[in-house]
């Protein structure tokens, strides 16, 4: 079990060097290497979601760049993309998710958050960006969404988050909200403040917060 | 000492010299509809408008800056994106323009004469210049050739270029270096006496030093030496600590630098070779009370004050709409009081 570790320790390093380097080709040539040794999809989608999380972490702390971590994410999705049919592996798609950007045309956090959503095996609606308050809160009512992630980039947009909360609880949606974007890392109490349930620091975080939100869900209901 | 003008102060600031008191740089943009009491789509349509507010705040502030920035996108507009109101922030740019790599080979230079918004920019330069005179610096603003692509194509589209389109992104510098000087040298010669160079990408929080040095910081050596006046290289809010040597290499003379930099790091790292702009935290600054005004501008003032290189700033480049004006105005009296040559140690003040 140590030794199995330590081998997934040195293949997560080994990993995040290419994905740093934009190096599709080693980074493919890892997930086939893992994926012929374990026959396993499980182990491919530890690899890319413990990577990832390292590189979220390490951008949090200044050691690599927004834009290293999206090319890594969208790489990693592709892998997984990929791996998912031979592997005869199914999406997670409980609860049900969506994601979109409100009143921005930004769409570059929105793409990492999905890439790496999907990229850990879950599936989830993609709303599109520039929507509106009313667009949005519509979108979550007619697919019944569950958690609901909202990417902003304006400190303008993410006070909508507010709007967006009230006219989905007006409706009846107990969609939970999950915020991220600029304004929520220079503001820290702003998640709060618009009555979002959590924030995303980095786009990485996300799996961890959904499965956070669904374990507090299934102790309450216990 | 003797009271000196903003020019002076400011003057005394990025040559490293300590002046009458900290030079302070609020930079208001939109905030200028608030003081008009219009909506933001109005008061950008008047070159007149933001001439009038600009002077206003001037004096209510006691601001020693005059700052002809509109909205980011007017660039955008100029090559023929959109922008998009809001009634309570800044304009923002639309759907990018760009939305095929291969569009970049179309792509033309925008000719300044024919983009009425920019025509705005200068008229309100020229107007503010006949006003001011030599009093107070005129700060204009060019987004750089690096980061404005952001705008242009979106920043995922982007980054994909950066890494795996040399062909387009030495096509697409090309345009945007061209226009950028062009836009830059038209503000100087309507009155502004420095260039904010907008360049976020320049922080490793965007794009890895590595990379940058490859791309963004060659483009910076040329476009500032192309530009007839001196520049602030602003980082949007990113953090410049690991490349404050690279930026001073590119010829600036003044960093935007972030709330998340290290003070007395950066300080060490300037002192008698960049002067810092910065660094309050502008989103924060909503919630600020009085109290907390005067423990962040006090701070800012205890550790990067002393021999001059500091103009105090937000570190974002526009103090956010929702800020109140008794925030601001707390800003300029704690700046009066603490911020006056030779300044005190923190004991000797409480």
């Amino acid at each position: 079990m140590k030794t199995e570790m330590i081998e997934m320790d040195k293949l997560i390093l080994e990993f995040e060097e290419a994905l740093l380097q934009i190096n599709r080709v080693k980074a493919e040539e890892i997930f086939e290497k893992l994926y012929k040794n374990e026959n396993n999809f499980g182990e491919l989608e530890v690899l890319v979601v413990k990577t990832l999380e390292i590189m979220g972490t390490a951008w949090e702390y200044g050691d690599i760049s927004l834009a290293q971590e999206y090319m890594a994410s969208i790489i990693c999705e592709e892998l997984i993309e990929k791996y998912l049919p031979l592997a005869n592996a199914m999406r997670k798609n409980v609860p049900k998710i969506a994601i979109g950007v409100l009143k921005d045309h930004h769409g570059l956090g929105k793409r990492m958050v999905y890439a790496t959503l999907r990229a850990g095996g879950f599936e989830l609606l993609d709303f599109g960006q520039g929507l509106s308050v009313e667009e949005m809160c519509q979108k979550t009512i007619d697919s019944q969404v569950e958690i609901l992630l909202v990417s902003t980039l304006m400190y303008a947009s993410a006070l909508s988050v507010k709007e967006l909360r009230l006219m989905l609880d007006k409706a009846g949606s107990t969609a939970k909200i999950i915020v991220g974007g600029a304004p929520f890392r220079l503001d820290c109490e702003l998640w709060k403040t618009v009555g979002a349930e959590a924030d995303g620091k980095d786009a990485s975080k996300i799996i961890g917060i959904i499965e956070t939100m669904l374990a507090q869900e299934g102790e309450e209901r216990t | 000492m003797k009271k000196m003008t903003s020019i002076e102060r400011t003057m005394a600031a990025i040559s490293h010299k300590e002046a009458d008191r900290v030079p302070l740089f609020l930079l208001l943009s939109a905030y200028g509809a608030k003081e008009l009491n219009m909506p933001i789509k109005e008061y950008f349509s008047k070159a007149e408008n933001v001439v009038k507010a600009q002077l206003l705040m001037k004096e209510k502030y006691q601001n020693d800056c005059i700052y002809t920035f509109f909205y980011a996108p007017i660039e955008i507009e100029a090559f023929g994106g959109e922008v998009i109101y809001v009634d309570d922030g800044p304009p923002n740019s639309g759907e990018p323009f760009i939305t095929e790599i291969d569009q970049i080979n179309r792509l033309e230079v925008p000719n300044i004469e024919k983009c009425a918004g920019l025509q705005k920019v200068l008229q309100a330069t020229r107007l503010l210049k006949e006003k001011v005179g030599n009093e107070t610096p005129i700060i204009g603003v060019v987004m750089s050739p690096f980061s404005l692509p952001v705008m242009q194509m979106g920043f995922e589209k982007y980054v994909e270029v950066i890494y795996e389109h040399p062909v387009h992104f030495a096509k697409l510098m090309s345009i945007n270096e061209r226009f950028c000087i062009a836009w830059a040298n038209a503000q100087l010669e309507a009155g502004a006496t420095a260039i904010c160079y907008f360049d976020p990408l320049a922080s490793p929080n965007m794009i890895e030093r590595e990379t940058y040095l490859k791309t963004g910081h060659l483009m910076a050596k040329r476009t500032i030496s192309g530009i007839n006046g001196p520049t602030a290289t602003h980082l949007g809010s990113g953090i410049a600590l690991p490349v404050i040597e690279d930026l001073l290499e590119t010829g600036t003379a003044i960093v935007g630098f972030s709330g998340k930099d290290d003070l007395d790091a950066i300080k060490l790292a300037t002192t008698n070779k960049l002067c810092l702009l910065g660094n309050l935290n502008g989103l924060e600054m909503i919630h600020w009370d009085l109290n907390r005004v005067e423990k962040e501008v006090k701070n800012i003032i205890f550790k990067a004050a002393k021999g001059g290189g500091l103009i105090l700033s937000d570190n974002h480049g526009e103090i956010p709409w929702q800020v109140s004006e008794e925030i601001l105005l707390k800003i300029g009296q704690t700046v009066k009081k603490y911020g006056t040559y030779p300044i005190m140690d923190v004991d000797e003040n409480e």
